[in-house]
């Protein structure tokens, strides 16, 4: 894997210092009716930094990102079991409030998804449902929400045009200051750049390594060297099992299982 | 010979070409045959009711026969509060049943709601008509305009829950996650980002219940009734274009039949200022990018 430790060289990885756990997932089992899409997962999310989950299609990474905000809850015969505990409180608690819980982890989709509505509107959406501002203060948040997701300067002109008119790297950046915009702590992102060309990638990923400074990220993504580029940690799935996790270093130069190995070096998936 | 020009090749190159062009011909016959009767129906209701329209036929009540002039100011408004009752009872129960069967039917009572809203659609509107005379006209002992309303609002029914749970379905699941993963309840989510990336379509569908009922005729003869003066009361029976035009389309009369081409002419017309208006006022302006 030369490609991969070139890059991590580049970065100047070393060991990840140790942040604060911002979430932990125990004994994380997952089913879709009868299929056991999640199998006895444990992982710990640290704070303030990036992790990646790689793995083939179907391996359970998106399952397992969406476990996180409970946005699995929405699916038909859908069951979870186990614990993920957010700042040590279990969010499948029955007390929690999901609606709460999803202003605190929000999410990024694989494809850019914003409202037919305009720009403003958009990142305008999340704060007027919480009530977290109005008026002057709701636009001093949506600048401020945009300038956070670094689209700030391509479009304070065109606030009241559709979402639809920007381009695809522009509207993900958008989806991501439409979540900056009610104070997370946490993002997810669920293969953000699956569907933007190059150069919007890089935009997207230099736009993380800003956010990680504030916010806790957990991405899925099939590009391997883009974990390798933005993450700190690396969780690898395959068929519903979290089989290594690790610093990303590690994961990418020195994995500790065969299956890791086989799959970063391109022998499968 | 290439391996594309085979033995015999030439002539199955021909029989294709014939047969491809015979279809097309046939098709071209179909669409003229389908819009000829639509084009006729305009031509004539045009041609004929065109010299009755003045200035009178829109301010003027009917005048008894043998009288000129007059005209049908009473069953324009008439038709216009009728269309109106008839969409607060319609719309409401219309749009939030079919936001209900595309959201949550995807059970035995949806499937139910579902089954019976189409036979309701396929229900004559005389039958309506009796229907809501049984239940609203007997018991109150007259004929009205809230009767009228009451029956052509459920006319209207089916057609707009029908179609706005079939747009509502066509709205993507991306978009529904977005809003719920930014906190959003599932009520907020559906009036909020789902109706209104649906709207085109939901308007398309209450514009489709508007005009068939605009046009009915049948039940409101049992329901409104009629009358030859104003009446802006919804207690009262209440003139209508199509009850109008089906009575004075009957008589012997000609200046009568002349007035009821003319109304039919306005009948048309009013429809089709409605959809012009409501495409206009519900333009996408954020139309969705497929």
């Amino acid at each position: 894997m030369v490609r991969t430790s070139t890059i991590l060289a580049q970065r100047g990885a070393g060991q990840p210092e140790a942040r604060a756990t911002k979430i932990a997932v125990e004994r994380l089992n997952f089913y879709y009716g009868r299929f056991h899409a999640l199998k006895n997962v444990n992982l710990t999310i640290r704070e303030r930094q990036i992790t990646a989950l790689i793995g083939p299609s179907g391996c359970g990474k998106s399952t397992f990102l969406r476990a996180l905000n409970r946005m699995n809850d929405i699916i038909e015969g859908a069951r979870t079991e186990g614990e993920v505990r957010l700042d040590g409180e279990d969010i499948y608690n029955r007390e929690v409030d999901v609606v709460a819980l999803r202003r605190r982890v929000g999410m990024v989709f694989q494809r850019p998804n914003p409202f037919p509505m305009s720009v403003f509107e958009n990142v305008a959406y999340g704060p007027r449902i919480h009530g977290l501002a109005g008026g002057s203060d709701l636009e001093d948040l949506v600048e401020e929400s945009l300038k956070r997701a670094a689209l700030w300067d391509e479009v304070k002109d065109k606030l009241r045009n559709s979402a639809f008119a920007l381009s695809g790297g522009q509207q993900q950046r958008l989806c991501i200051g439409r979540v900056l915009a009610v104070d997370p702590e946490v993002v997810l992102m669920d293969e953000p750049c699956s569907a933007l060309d190059p150069l919007s990638t890089l935009r997207i990923e230099e736009l993380m390594h800003e956010l990680q400074q504030q916010y806790t990220i957990v991405i899925v993504t099939h590009n391997m060297q883009q974990a390798a580029r933005v993450s700190q940690e690396t969780g690898f799935f395959l068929h519903g099992e979290l089989v290594e996790f690790g610093s990303s270093t590690m994961i990418f130069t020195d994995p500790t299982d065969k299956r890791t190995e086989d799959y970063i070096t391109g022998r499968f998936g | 010979m290439s391996a594309i020009q085979a033995e015999g090749s030439r002539l199955w190159h021909l029989r294709r070409k014939v047969a491809n062009s015979l279809m097309w011909i046939v098709a071209v016959l179909c669409v003229l045959a389908a819009i000829l009767p639509l084009v006729l129906v305009l031509y004539y209701v045009i041609a004929q009711g065109a010299s009755g329209i003045n200035l009178d036929f829109f301010t003027q009540l009917p005048k008894p026969v043998g009288e000129p002039g007059g005209g049908m100011a009473n069953a324009i408004v008439g038709s216009l509060i009728l269309v109106g009752l008839a969409s607060l009872v319609g719309l409401p129960i219309g749009i939030l049943g079919g936001i209900y069967l595309a959201e949550f039917g995807n059970n035995r009572f949806g499937w139910t709601v579902r089954f019976l809203a189409d036979v309701l659609n396929g229900v004559p509107s005389i039958v309506v008509g009796i229907f809501i005379w049984a239940m609203v006209v007997v018991p109150t002992h007259r004929l009205s305009g809230m009767a009228g309303g009451a029956a052509l609002g459920v006319m209207m029914i089916p057609t707009v829950m029908r179609t706005t749970e079939e747009l509502v379905r066509l709205v993507p699941m991306s978009l529904r996650e977005a809003s719920l993963s930014l906190g959003a309840t599932h009520w907020r989510t559906v009036l909020k980002v789902v109706l209104v990336a649906a709207k085109g379509g939901v308007v398309t569908g209450i514009l489709l219940a508007v005009s068939r009922i605009a046009g009915e005729a049948a039940p409101l003869l049992l329901t409104a009734g009629s009358t030859s003066f104003w009446s802006t009361r919804i207690d009262q029976p209440m003139p209508s274009l199509p009850v109008q035009i089906f009575t004075y389309a009957i008589q012997p009369y000609e200046d009568w039949q002349r007035q009821a081409w003319a109304a039919a002419l306005v009948l048309v017309s009013l429809v089709f200022v409605l959809s012009v208006a409501a495409r206009y006022a519900t333009r996408g302006r954020f139309r969705m990018v497929r």
